[in-house]
């Protein structure tokens, strides 16, 4: 490992419309080093790596602050295929390959060999395009690139079809097939990997580092971080946290240090009560496909009157909980809602039986964005209940006076801030737009709210108000709430119990007032492993 | 000041003000070139009732969020298959042959309600090609199809007529109904009236629960499978609504015309209606009824006074055909870039 850098970020700052992501953020990455970066959703990795990249959702967005240097020299990176010629490389979680291709043909793509032949040579200099691919000197080549990464297969495969292992491999086979790489990015490289290909992986890395190929390894999983990186870098809502070696440091450090947040946590939570209540939602072996979210045999019990939460990374599951019971994805598994089966799979039925549901997708599947708020409000119930209905007779026509007396008292009773009851829900601001979709659920008048992602996108002072909101339902309406969402800390402000979502499986519930070590750990999925060890940890998990 | 115009023209729509201009334009200039006005004006009145119905057929269609009906050539031929069984039946009655079309256009729309709910994305265009499909599958079956009425078949030979005159059933008789003249501009109430009465029939339908869930499942289909709407069910409603309108629309059209046109009159009638529907200010997503009333009024007035104005102006043999296909493609043509809304 030397002591030059190949790349140096300094006081790097970026916003996004005047909301700040970026703080002031270093990153240096020696020679030869593997450098860990590390941080939750939404700490600012992808921003940082657009900005490496030079992505265009960064200049289109006025650039950003700070300096890019690499080997030394300052750098301006203003589209990825500068990227690409400063030697910087990157492997996708989402595979970049074409599957109809051979593994050697995507290895050289738009690198390949060529030779002349007869029309090229006519035409000259000019009809380089035309020139006639060299297959056997972009195989030889491209067999080279496979055997340091570590893949024994042969070189004319095609990718369609190979397992999602393998994929892996070829993407890195074709950043180090590039003459002049110096860096390679690998962006949650072992999210999609069985545990001996990710330590194939990892192996191939410490081996590309040997080589002087300085490597920034984006990863969530904190053994991972401990066993292939020499330096970790922690992010946390777009400011550097720490920035050591991976020598100086261990899980449980690292946990802390990512999940950690200054928060004021209420005193004492005495959820023991709760634990006495009937239970309302008794869901067992529940599995969802929801593309992204998936859910795997998961079982859990929401008593009366509890708010529960549920969180997680992104990605990991947490999502498909809420959506599944509501019968949005195809869901197997038993639910038993007040003592009786609710059948899965039919909105009407679950709507019907006294569940609501507030989506984590706001824009898209929450609200009628061109219809008015009264509309939005009176929907579901006039579909569902079949109420707000005025009877003519012949025909049933709705009662826009029911449903604007309705509509008024919601916007009274949830502070929704308008025009009037005839604005479009397009309009308001993502705060209101939560509490038009809350009012939606609320008018149903559900006995249990699932509520997803209730403060996505929504300033500061919005959050604290949804989440009072939410925190008043329950306490002087009884309501009971299953809340999802990414952020921890909000969880922590107002759940009774939390249970953390990893691969698809709860990983296990905490309260509120649990250490920050103990969150991290779960959302990492490294709870089990460290307490299986025979740690000393007191955490309480029930 | 210009803060209010920028305002207006926003909530009209630039292209809205550009055909209404136009239309004013060439009404004044028929002035000038001593058109017989009175006589434009009722042909302009006559043909937004005869054309109205069926641009009102594209209404629960974008609502349901198939987008505008190009298949309405469906609809149509349902609508023709009424008249004529109406006649060969003697019945010989404008409401009979509704009655006879509006339950084959339900099952019509029914069925192509499902084929549309397998192509989700690419509604237009195989609403396009369906139309097409059918008017010249039904080329054959009104040469194969077992009528024989003396008003409809060729005298020598076998099969329907090019055009059967409904001179002897029912031609006219919407027009004629409560008619009258203001000075010399004739006013067809029945036809006016009926046109009214169908809008305010598709306005109470949106008004009630399905009517509410229709257009919930064409705005937001993910939003309304969350509110436990049937998206696909919706979407089968509004396809066969809209192919019911287009059987009526055609029926009305036909009395006012005084013929029922078959063979390949039908192929290209979806387009004038998808054009008046979006000059109206409609998009593939978006509709009121408005925009039937103001689309129709604005692309029918169009055609009716700027063919005559044109052929006043150069006086060069058939140019006015000519310019009549320009014209009336060049708004087809424009209004089909507006597809995607404004």
């Amino acid at each position: 490992m030397g002591e030059k850098y190949t790349l140096q970020m300094k006081n790097i700052h970026k916003e996004y419309y005047g909301n700040k992501v970026l703080h002031g953020i270093d990153l240096n990455v020696k020679e030869g080093e593997i450098h860990a970066l590390l941080g939750e959703n939404g700490a600012g990795k992808s921003t940082l790596m657009n900005i490496l990249f030079g992505m265009p959702v960064i200049h289109n967005t006025g650039g950003f602050e700070g300096e890019v240097l690499i080997d030394g020299k300052s750098a301006n990176i203003e589209s990825p295929k500068k990227a690409m010629e400063y030697g910087i490389g990157m492997v996708h979680q989402e595979f970049m390959l074409i599957p109809e291709y051979t593994i050697t043909e995507n290895v050289k793509l738009n690198r390949e060999i060529t030779k002349e032949n007869f029309i090229s040579k006519l035409f000259g200099k000019r009809a380089e395009k035309l020139r006639f691919l060299d297959q056997e000197q972009m195989g030889k080549e491209a067999r080279q690139s496979l055997d340091v990464a570590g893949l024994d297969i042969d070189e004319w495969v095609r990718v369609k079809g190979l397992p999602v292992g393998y994929m892996q491999f070829i993407e890195i086979a074709r950043e180090i097939d590039k003459e002049n790489i110096k860096m390679i990015v690998f962006d949650e490289p072992t999210a999609v990997l069985t545990e001996s290909e990710a330590d194939n992986l990892m192996k191939t890395m410490k081996k590309l580092a040997k080589k002087g190929i300085s490597i920034l390894f984006i990863t969530h999983r904190l053994s991972e971080v401990i066993y292939a990186a020499d330096q970790v870098t922690i992010l946390r809502d777009g400011k550097l946290i720490e920035c050591k070696p991976t020598s100086e440091t261990n899980v449980h450090e690292l946990a802390a240090l990512m999940v950690g947040k200054e928060i004021e946590l209420p005193e004492s939570v005495d959820s023991s009560h709760i634990l006495e209540q009937e239970v309302v939602l008794d869901v067992n072996n529940l599995t969802v496909e929801m593309p992204g979210e998936e859910v795997h045999d998961v079982s859990f019990q929401v008593h009366k009157g509890e708010i529960y939460g549920i969180g997680g990374l992104a990605g990991q599951g947490k999502i498909g909980i809420a959506n599944g019971i509501m019968g949005l994805y195809p869901t197997k598994g038993d639910i038993a809602f007040n003592g009786s089966p609710l059948i899965l799979n039919d909105i009407n039925h679950v709507l019907k039986k006294g569940l609501a549901f507030v989506s984590e997708d706001r824009r898209s599947i929450g609200l009628l964005l061109e219809d008015s708020i009264e509309r939005n409000i009176a929907i579901s119930r006039l579909h569902i209940q079949k109420d707000f209905l005025k009877n003519y007779g012949l025909f049933k026509l709705i009662d826009q006076k029911h449903v604007r007396k309705h509509a008024l008292e919601m916007i009274e009773k949830l502070d929704i801030r308008c025009i009037g009851p005839e604005q479009h829900t397009g309009k308001l601001s993502g705060g209101n737009q939560q509490k038009v979709c809350i009012a939606r659920a609320l008018t149903l008048e559900p006995q249990i709210l699932f509520v997803s992602e209730p403060t996505r996108g929504i300033d500061i002072g919005a959050k604290k108000i949804v989440l009072d909101l939410l925190v008043e339902l329950n306490k002087k309406l009884g309501m009971t709430i299953v809340m999802t969402s990414s952020e921890l800390a909000e969880l922590r402000m107002v759940c009774d119990r939390i249970a953390i979502v990893t691969e698809g499986k709860i990983e296990g519930t905490l309260k509120p007032t649990d250490s920050d070590t103990d969150f991290g750990l779960m959302m990492a999925g490294e709870y089990h492993k460290t307490h299986n060890k025979g740690d000393d940890s007191d955490a309480g998990s029930n | 000041m210009p803060e209010v115009i920028k305002d207006y023209t926003r909530k009209i729509g630039l292209p809205r003000i550009i055909i209404a201009a136009t239309f004013v334009f060439l009404f004044i200039l028929a002035f000038f070139v001593n058109l017989p006005v009175a006589m434009l004006v009722s042909n302009i009145i006559r043909r937004f009732g005869m054309y109205g119905v069926l641009v009102l057929a594209m209404v629960p269609a974008i609502q349901s969020g198939i987008g505008p009906n190009f298949a309405l050539p469906l609809g149509i031929v349902a609508g023709i298959l009424g008249a004529l069984i109406s006649i060969e039946l003697a019945l010989n009655s404008f409401w009979w042959a509704l009655i006879i079309a509006i339950p084959i256009a339900t099952v019509v729309g029914y069925f192509y309600g499902k084929l549309l709910n397998r192509i989700k994305g690419s509604e237009m265009l195989v609403a396009t090609y369906t139309g097409f499909s059918v008017v010249s599958f039904m080329s054959i079956m009104w040469i194969l199809l077992p009528f024989s009425s003396k008003e409809m078949v060729w005298p020598i030979g076998r099969g329907l007529r090019v055009t059967v005159s409904l001179e002897s059933s029912f031609g006219n008789v919407l027009n004629d109904f409560l008619g009258f003249n203001i000075g010399e501009v004739y006013i067809p109430t029945g036809l006016l009236l009926f046109f009214f009465g169908m809008c305010f029939l598709v306005w109470v339908f949106s008004k009630s629960k399905s009517g509410v869930a229709m257009k919930a499942s064409g705005d937001n289909p993910k939003f309304a499978t969350a509110s436990g709407i049937e998206v696909n069910s919706y979407r089968i409603l509004g396809t066969i609504l809209s192919t019911v309108l287009g059987a009526v629309g055609i029926l009305v059209y036909a009395q006012s015309y005084n013929f029922v046109q078959l063979y390949t009159a039908p192929l290209m009638m979806a387009f004038p209606a998808v054009a008046a529907i979006l000059i109206g200010g409609a998009s593939a997503n978006k509709v009121k009824i408005s925009h039937a009333i103001i689309g129709v009024f604005l692309f029918q007035g169009l055609l009716t006074i700027a063919l005559p104005v044109a052929s006043q102006v150069f006086a060069y043999g058939n140019i006015a055909g000519v310019l009549r296909m320009i014209v009336q493609n060049g708004i087809i043509l424009y209004a089909l870039t507006k597809v995607g809304g404004e």
